[in-house]
């Protein structure tokens, strides 16, 4: 999910254009093949197959300008932040243009995806470089036609003017362009030229949204199309035993009950299963019915017995593994540096504390749904689904048919935050499809939603750092996390480089609660806690936290190591700023800061929560954001993403708590699941630092240091240094101190 | 199953639906009228919101039996071409992100600034508090709520 910061970039060899037997010219890419090596050309260019390009810029004879965006869109903005690096280069008015979401490519994919904050980084060069390459042409045939050299040329907003002072639109060039050879070198504007990249544009679908247009999953319907409800399993670890649906059918709504199952079964049991198959493996009844209420109704009604396949788990069960997984010595090392052992042991003092953190409900607001329609020619799927080429891929496995059956389209999504990476709602939906030759629609309930999940991982982190001579010696970090969560990379972020000797260690408990990528993962919860740790930290060396941080920062860059993945110089920067614009260490009384500065997605984030304490509760007021993304491509899809993220995080650090009891879900609804509501949000203030470097993703970075920032905030006011997530479920001192 | 005229939108439709249907099912199945969203079913989550007889309501809570006599405004009738100050404010500020609540808190909004056009902070977080945004866009639709404020007053 987060891939290192070299990016592998080949320019040539991804772009080809043609001419529309309507008139214009197209010009197709392979965004996801621009982005690695070794790109091989398709052999035959002279038809643009989608195939081939999987992103389209279509110019008309009138100059309006149509980006297919390739990819998904799950409220990050990518819809309008990509088109917009494309429109800059071909220099025409945002106006003109217009954004369509393209269909996926099955077969020549690498990244039609959304997810990991990486899709305008890894777009950053090849959509500039697209946009550029079709000016170039554009004003390459409006010089033949001039019979002028077209370096004396200039485009501009849509209009190519010589040095006569001529003008030709790129509309009366676009059929003689598409002709022309493709330029092998274009230049790229400085940024000091940009007219649409950082200038604050709104979301490509802003008229669709506020007037209630059908945009999303949910909102798809097509003639004679059944809506089916899905009966799981109510426990984990549970398969359906027995079932009873004579009420459902009698129903005048229901049109039918079927079982489906099998092929899931046999698909799970096959030699490699897509990792997007988070599926149950047992059979599963279906209400099929002529409205979604009807469905719900059909389902409430089957009379269904389980029984118990596996082990039935409950959070306490939980806790037992991961207190003796942390207690234990089994462990894989993710990264070693020096002797944390013998740093310990020669230590004046060693800090140890352990943070605990509940599995997470992704708790999308569209409920999981999807369209299939299987019938002997073809399989038709369309929803909101975040891995596109994975979910054809799979149903093409399941069902057994040949990839080139299948045909996935794309609709707006309403959240992903990586529940719509796993596809089980896809395959649920075309093995329903298959079973009865019609189209259905797929519905889930807020209940099924919330209590059949690919949940974040219950997870626990036990962090330990020796102090010799007022220095931090050592640093030992360990996690215990319920079906594993540690990514690769992630050993290579702040602290490692910092502190000589330097540890991080993994281990898993397996279970059979289905776990994944939840916003941000692998760090939602592991900022929290090292950000909580390096304040106590901060307090047991006497020092100030920020002096702390950056001297820590100050030893990794003069000890460079190639292996790290922030920049020191760049975390260095946010927390400076933060510290200016936070007025930290100079604010009104009964007013606590917390402090937090973390690096994930790409992109430096500091944060400092302000909180005041009301009857003994602590409010966040203000969260100061100082955040280094490079290049604010669009400032105003920018502040979303960075303010979303950090009040999502505060919601959910404070917040929300999912328990599971004999392997089934304590809640299942708003009622019982807490996320975070307009009251309870603080204004967040955000300052970006001013650079030309290359942009970095912005839907996940911003979320997870500031249950840190806040955690720490609380400690300042009541003196009890919180540990365990939710926050408010484990806060014992209500009094404010000093 | 029974027939039920329902004033939505100012037009009269006709459906046959169970009488426990909630009125929100209705309108995204029956009637086509999917801008109301569905998030919770429990009164919950605020997608739903409509207007009834001026006041917002959640309509997964409204059955299709007690909406006879009522009228009914969805996000797709608050306005010609989406000119409501309270979309426009929104489109200034350009508050949605994933856009799934956001008729719902455009639904709320409108009928709580028609009632109180000169609100105060706590009077805005106050009415909006029942409309969850998962994105957490809320600053945005506090800001752009200010706004339409500042436009309708």
């Amino acid at each position: 999910m987060e891939p290192s910061n070299k990016i592998n970039f080949s320019r040539r060899s991804f772009l080809k254009t043609s001419a529309l037997a309507s008139g214009g010219m197209l010009i197709g890419f392979n965004l996801f093949n621009a982005c690695k090596q070794d790109v091989k050309m398709p052999v035959d260019l002279s038809t643009l197959n989608y195939n081939d390009f999987n992103a389209f810029i279509k110019i008309s004879p009138e100059g309006k300008v149509t980006i297919f965006a390739p990819n998904p869109e799950i409220g990050q903005g990518v819809k309008t932040s990509m088109p917009m690096l494309i429109a800059e280069e071909l220099d025409v008015l945002w106006d003109d243009v217009y954004v369509v979401q393209a269909p996926l490519d099955t077969e020549n994919y690498t990244r039609q995806l959304a997810g990991g904050s990486q899709s305008l980084r890894l777009a950053w060069e090849p959509l500039r470089q697209t946009g550029a390459t079709a000016k170039q042409m554009l004003v390459n045939a409006a010089a033949a036609k001039w019979g002028v050299n077209a370096s004396e040329c200039k485009a501009k907003q849509g209009v190519i003017t010589n040095a006569n002072g001529e003008t030709l639109g790129y509309g009366d060039v676009v059929l003689e362009a598409a002709q022309l050879e493709v330029p092998e070198n274009v230049t790229l504007k400085k940024p000091e030229d940009f007219t649409i990249i950082g200038q604050g544009t709104a979301n490509v679908d802003i008229d669709e949204i506020i007037t209630g247009k059908p945009l999303f999953g949910l909102d798809y319907k097509e003639e004679g199309m059944l809506y089916a409800s899905v009966l799981r399993p109510p426990a984990f670890g549970q398969v359906l035993d027995t079932f009873d649906a004579s009420e459902a059918k009698a129903m005048p709504g229901v049109v039918d009950v079927i079982t489906i199952g099998d092929k899931a079964k046999a698909y799970l049991e096959s030699e490699k299963p897509n990792w997007t198959a988070q599926l149950s493996k047992s059979k599963k009844v279906v209400v099929l019915a002529k409205t979604t209420w009807d469905a719900f109704k059909g389902k409430k009604a089957i009379r269904a017995t389980w029984k118990e396949e596996s082990a039935l788990e409950s959070t306490e069960f939980h806790n037992e593994k991961l207190n003796e997984i942390l207690e234990g010595s089994k462990f894989n090392t993710r990264r070693k540096d020096g002797d944390v052992k013998k740093a310990f042991a020669q230590a004046d003092k060693v800090l140890e504390r352990t943070y605990e953190a509940p599995f997470l409900p992704h708790n999308t607001l569209e409920p999981m749904n999807f369209f299939a329609d299987v019938n002997d020619e073809k399989v038709r799927l369309v929803g909101p689904v975040q891995t596109p080429e994975d979910a054809a891929k799979t149903v093409a496995a399941l069902l057994g048919r040949n990839i080139e059956d299948i045909t996935v389209e794309m609709t707006r999504m309403g959240g992903g935050f990586g529940r719509r990476l796993y596809g089980d709602f896809v395959y649920e939906a075309a093995e329903i499809s298959d079973k009865i030759k019609k189209p259905i629609k797929m519905v889930s309930s807020r209940e099924d939603d919330m209590t059949t999940g690919v949940y974040r991982p219950s997870t626990k982190y036990k962090i330990a750092a020796s102090i010799k001579n007022g220095k931090v010696t050592g640093y030992h970090l360990k996690e215990a996390c319920i079906n594993g969560n540690m990514y690769g990379l992630i050993p290579n972020f702040f602290p490692a480089a910092a502190i000589e000797n330097y540890q991080v260690d993994t281990a898993n408990y397996k279970s059979n609660i289905t776990t994944g990528a939840w916003r941000a993962p692998y760090t939602n919860f592991l900022a929290s806690a090292e950000q909580s740790f390096f304040d106590e930290l901060a307090e047991e060396l006497g020092v100030d936290r920020v002096q702390l941080h950056m001297d820590l920062l100050e030893n990794v860059k003069n000890n460079p190591d190639p292996k790290i993945e922030y920049s020191p110089d760049r975390l260095q920067g946010v927390l400076k700023l933060v510290v200016e614009k936070a007025n930290w260490g100079k604010t009104a009384e009964g007013t606590y800061q917390g402090l937090a500065v973390y690096y994930c997605h790409n992109t430096h984030v500091a944060e400092v929560a302000d909180i005041e304490m009301n009857n003994g509760v602590p409010t966040v007021k203000k969260v100061t954001c100082a955040v280094d993304c490079g290049i604010v491509v669009n400032p105003l899809g920018a502040l979303n993403q960075i303010k979303g993220g950090v009040l999502d995080g505060i919601g959910h650090a404070m917040y929300s708590d999912f328990v599971f009891d004999n392997g089934v879900p304590q809640s299942n609804n708003f009622n019982s699941y807490q996320l975070i509501r307009m009251g309870q949000t603080p204004k967040v203030d955000v300052h970006f630092v001013k650079n030309n470097i290359a942009p970095t993703g912005l839907g996940e970075p911003t979320l997870p240091p500031v249950g840190g920032a806040v955690a720490n905030a609380i400690y300042k006011a009541t003196g009890q240094r919180l540990t365990k997530q939710p926050y408010m479920n484990n806060l014992q001192a209500k009094k404010v101190v000093g | 199953m029974p027939t039920f005229n329902l004033k939505i939108n100012n037009k009269t439709h006709t459906v046959n639906a169970d009488m426990d249907t909630p009125l929100l099912w209705v309108l995204r199945d029956h009637l086509n009228l999917v801008g109301t969203k569905f998030g919770c079913g429990i009164g919950q989550c605020g997608a739903c919101s409509v207007h009834v007889d001026g006041n917002v309501m959640r309509s997964c809570l409204i059955q299709v039996s007690q909406a006879e006599g009522m009228q009914i405004t969805t996000i797709e009738g608050l306005s010609e071409n989406g000119t409501h100050p309270v979309q426009e404010a929104w489109k200034a500020i350009d508050v949605p992100q994933c856009g799934y609540c956001q008729a719902g808190q455009i639904m709320t909004a409108s009928a709580f600034l028609a009632q109180n056009p000169n609100p105060s902070e706590s009077e805005i977080r106050n009415a909006m508090h029942g409309n969850i945004c998962r994105c957490a866009s809320y600053n945005s639709i506090e800001e752009a709520v200010k706004v339409a404020a500042d436009k309708m007053s």
